[in-house]
């Protein structure tokens, strides 16, 4: 090969392979330009969002249950309480098909259980996979220690025993205490904030619920580092990672003690139970405490907190009596001649009345073409002996003389037409109708007034409202807030709120007005022609009464009532309200059994029994509470 | 000038010089400096990935392939390139033999045979068959050059260079296939004198992909589906790429620090030490040591062009060139990759990832581009 022409021929393609080699360093520059644009992009332009998701991948939470606050009675006997229970606990992500059915199997789970657990996990599959959720609460201690044995089978559970919601009583005071179940998805997207959990339990009714924020209590927070497969890490090089505090213990809620004398719930709800359905108030006259309110038939709230089957829950919806209804607060019904007091209150007010003055009553009450009839003829009767007796000709005959909205007023005065203010379960106004009522609807009639005179018609009043108003003729002429809560204390025992008794209004009465109404309820229960005297006289002390015996329109037994002991719907409604003792009034309690029949015959002995409770072992007048007038 | 047969192996002595400084003679201190840095760099890094965790023993592992590597970078930095143009033909056929014997005696893994187990030592004849094909080409090239082979010749050739990516197609590794294409197509591409066959081959393959995607497992489809629709499987294929952009982009721009990667110390990163040691790399030293990292890479391709351009003879350029573009390719495929620019093909990024096959490739690659450099003033 000739040296200088190989030399050429090296030197030519020796350009040639500078002149390539220019594009191929051009397409390296570009491949590393593209590179460094594509690393800016990622660390530089969206680094700080990277950052954020790579500590949110090992920093997990974890929130720890407070214990919440207890419900307690007047002497502290605690009515929602806490117990240990055994919780079950899962990753939504380890719980696959397989899984499911496995668990299901071993634990020999009901439909009610495979339900609820399922949608758990759906909830969890969209939040937080990676986390343990709660997926069965409050298990028997056979099926934890199941768990525990058979661990080899369900590696994907755990146990964890916490403090769970109890009540001790059972079915005491349930519709006012309440109960508690699953936050729901929407609660949770506007409770999330304040640290609750998709498997939380809230209160659902009742205290519980309204006090949700004073029982809760804090939520605790326990962060830590976790792996890509959720797998805790501890360790020194977990030190950095975590932003805040590692543990944030749990703050306990706060106790909530009541008014209520439990041990004289107790004894009420006992008389109630052997009827069909009714509801029970007692009050402390001169405070307005509400020493028992009961309402039947009612529920177990720890049935109802996480334990209630569909079958159950299906049997109560559609139970007539309506056993969700807190009777004393939500329902309301005609009170019957327990409202007379406000017709007669009116009349001597507006002095179209004097108490002597005899009215005759011969049985009937014609009024143009329309009959009104009296329990019996009572002939004369004066304002008290028309009480004594119930005596509706003479109250129709006030009535026409005082007209519907002047009875409305003393009505009013009384509380009745407007909310107690118990601010609990959805506390009713009731109906106190005027003229103008009326007219707004159809036409005013006379008849209405009638009606309005004796109870019936139109005027619908609560229990609870009732025995306000007892309670106020009891202690003169003062209209106190119902008080149920007395004081709420921290779980170390200082008290954090405490409520004083609150008087609503001084009812505009003079007070010899208001002494003819008390001595005619109190010929109701002691004097022989009364009432209640048959059913309702104590020997222990003398007390005041009224009863009532409320018509209710006609209303046929479905068939399916049959089932029911002692339910018969077109039965009048049996009141009986009053106060004790006659002198030196302590409490006021309101009786009503719902389809109950006669006012005197069967809610009067109720009403006794109560009274007699309340008194036993205590000579009345000769030993006075402690409490303020 | 001296007979070739003087410079077979070691340099004889020359007048005036020390054995030693005969050795040294022209050597390419500033190669072995880049090299150095990368490699040095690529175990500190699997050092920070593989610390405190059940893969540690990878660490050693690795610091004895890259001392081997070394080894063999300085063995064939002493070697004159020139003599191994009659064993190339050995070679080729050697890796050959490699690909097939991992097809038919040795088990699969993940779908897919690429290892021959001696013992502990697992060896990928696809790595070293990157380097054989380099070899084979550059043979070529030269032998076509001086115009000593017949056409005929020339087609088997080619037919034989086009065999071990079809192999390797079929294991089925499709990273590394398209690698040893791309290597042999950019070495040819600066080489040959008119490049319009080339071309046409390069469409003809292309045309030939849709039949390539039928040969390919379910892994891979789903590997390359899921980069085209990241959002479609959170967990699986896609997973691992977005948790790998994470990791690189919560670096930010000065990186969380030596050993301080919570993506990789807490195993979010799959493979970190084979297909995602860049995202570790990221993760620590944040945008300004990745692009540190990719300039040392720049400057180490650049100036094997470099020593290109000075060789004597198409078979030191062709060398030089294959193995630029084959670091080229694959610091830039391996880097597409983890950060989601590219289907996750397993292609490692060169002495950073770990793997003693493909260490003792590139370094062995390496080493034959210093001797090159070495002997560049020799005709």
């Amino acid at each position: 090969m000739p040296l200088i022409g190989g030399h050429k021929k090296n030197s030519q393609a020796l350009m040639l392979m500078r002149e390539r080699l220019r594009y191929l360093i051009a397409v390296v520059f570009i491949a590393f330009a593209i590179l460094v644009s594509r690393l800016w992009q990622l660390q530089v332009v969206r680094g700080e969002e990277y950052f954020r998701q790579t500590r949110r991948n090992v920093v997990d939470t974890k929130m720890l249950a407070s214990v919440r606050g207890k419900i307690l009675d007047r002497n502290l006997e605690p009515i929602a309480d806490n117990r240990p229970a055994f919780n079950l606990y899962g990753k939504a992500g380890d719980v696959d098909e397989e899984a499911f059915e496995r668990i299901s199997r071993v634990l020999e789970l009901t439909a009610d259980e495979r339900e609820k657990m399922q949608a758990r996990i759906e909830t969890a599959h969209k939040r937080k996979r990676r986390s343990a959720i709660l997926l069965l609460e409050d298990q028997s201690r056979d099926r934890a220690s199941l768990v525990k044995q058979e661990s080899h089978l369900l590696p994907e559970l755990y146990v964890s025993a916490e403090p769970y919601r109890h009540y001790p009583h059972g079915r005491a005071l349930a519709h006012l205490v309440g109960y508690m179940n699953q936050i729901t998805a929407n609660e949770l997207d506007e409770r999330e904030a304040e640290g609750y959990e998709p498997t939380d339990l809230v209160g659902r009714y009742g205290l519980e619920r309204s006090w949700e924020s004073y029982l809760r209590g804090k939520r605790g927070i326990e962060r830590f580092v976790v792996n890509a497969k959720g797998e805790r890490i501890e360790g020194p090089d977990t030190d950095g990672l975590i932003e805040g505090a590692r543990f944030v213990p749990p703050v306990a809620g706060h106790n909530v003690v009541l008014t209520i004398d439990l041990a004289l719930q107790e004894h009420i709800e006992k008389l109630l139970r052997r009827r069909a359905a009714g509801a029970v108030a007692v009050i402390e006259v001169n405070t307005g405490r509400i020493l028992a309110l009961a309402s039947t038939p009612s529920f177990d709230p720890n049935v109802m907190t996480g334990h209630l089957t569909r079958e159950r829950e299906a049997q109560m919806l559609s139970d007539p009596r309506k056993p969700f209804i807190d009777k004393t607060l939500r329902q309301y019904y005609p009170p019957g001649s327990t409202y007379k007091f406000v017709t007669g209150l009116a009349a001597l007010k507006e002095s179209l009345v004097s108490a002597e003055e005899p009215l005759s009553c011969t049985g009937v009450h014609k009024q143009g073409r329309r009959v009104f009839r009296c329990t019996s003829a009572h002939q004369k009767v004066d304002f008290e002996e028309a009480i004594q007796h119930s005596c509706n000709v003479y109250f129709w005959k006030l009535s026409e003389r005082v007209g519907i909205d002047s009875m409305a007023q003393m009505a009013r005065d009384f509380g009745f037409g407007e909310p107690t203010g118990l601010g609990l379960n959805g506390d009713t106004p009731g109906r106190v109708p005027t003229k103008q009522w009326y007219e707004e609807r159809d036409t005013f009639k006379i008849g209405h007034t009638l009606n309005a005179a004796t109870g019936q018609g139109d005027v619908e009043v609560s229990v609870l409202q009732l025995a306000m108003a007892y309670a106020a003729i009891a202690n003169g002429r003062k209209l106190f807030v119902p008080l149920l809560v007395d004081r709420v204390e921290s779980a170390a025992g200082d008290v954090v709120v405490q409520y004083e008794p609150q008087l609503r209004r001084l009812i505009d009465v003079t007070d010899e007005s208001m002494n003819f109404v008390k001595h005619g309820m109190w010929r109701v229960v002691n004097e022989p022609g009364g009432t209640a005297y048959d059913y309702a006289r104590s020997d222990m002390l003398e007390y005041a009464g009224k009863t009532g015996t409320a018509q209710v329109k006609a209303m046929r037994r479905r068939d399916d009532d049959e089932n029911l002991k002692d339910w018969h719907p077109d039965r009048d409604h049996a009141w009986f309200a009053g106060y004790a003792p006659a002198k030196d009034p302590e409490i006021a309690f309101v009786v009503l059994l719902e389809h109950g029949g006669s006012g005197g015959k069967h809610a009067g002995p109720v009403g006794k029994a109560i009274v007699e409770a309340y008194f036993e072992g205590r000579v009345p007048g000769d030993e006075t509470e402690g409490e303020e007038p | 000038m001296r007979k070739k047969a003087a410079t077979l192996l070691i340099p004889g002595p020359r007048v005036g010089r020390s054995r030693w400084q005969t050795a040294f003679a022209d050597f390419d201190w500033v190669l072995l400096f880049l090299v150095a840095m990368i490699a040095g760099l690529g175990l500190l890094n699997l050092y920070s990935a593989t610390y405190s965790t059940a893969h540690s023993v990878k660490f050693t592992q690795q610091l004895m392939w890259v001392s081997l590597g070394t080894l063999s970078y300085f063995i064939f930095t002493m070697i004159d390139y020139r003599s191994l143009q009659r064993w190339t033909w050995v070679a080729h056929v050697g890796v050959i033999v490699g690909i097939l014997a991992v097809r038919f005696f040795f088990e699969a893994v993940k779908g897919s045979q690429r290892w021959i187990m001696l013992g502990p030592i697992r060896i990928q004849p696809t790595e070293l068959a990157k380097l054989a094909v380099i070899l084979t080409l550059a043979r070529l090239l030269q032998d076509w050059d001086e115009r000593i082979v017949d056409k005929r010749t020339v087609a088997y050739s080619i037919a034989a260079l086009i065999l071990p990516v079809l192999l390797v197609a079929w294991q089925p590794d499709l990273g590394s296939a398209s690698l040893l294409g791309l290597i042999m197509l950019a070495t040819s591409l600066m080489l040959v004198q008119t490049i319009w066959p080339i071309i046409v081959a390069m469409l003809t393959g292309l045309a030939a992909l849709p039949l390539l995607w039928e040969r390919m497992h379910s892994y891979q489809q789903g590997r390359v589906l899921a980069f085209l629709d990241p959002g479609a499987d959170p967990t699986g294929a896609a997973w691992q790429t977005s948790q790998s952009v994470k990791a690189i982009g919560s670096g930010q721009i000065s990186g969380k620090g030596f050993m301080e990667a919570t993506q990789n110390h807490f195993n979010f990163l799959p493979e970190h030490w084979t297909d995602f040691p860049f995202s570790v790399w990221a993760e620590e030293w944040g945008f300004l040591g990745s692009v540190g990292l990719l300039m040392v890479f720049l400057l180490l391709i650049l100036w094997i062009v470099n020593v290109a351009l000075h060789a004597k003879g198409k078979f030191g350029q062709a060398i030089c060139v294959g193995v630029a573009a084959m670091i080229f390719f694959h610091a830039v495929v391996n880097i597409l990759m983890v950060t989601g620019w590219a289907p996750v093909v397993g292609v490692p990024l060169p002495l950073i990832s770990y793997g003693g096959s493909s260490v003792l490739t590139i370094m062995t690659g390496l080493g034959l581009v210093s001797s090159v450099s070495k002997r560049r003033r020799e005709i």
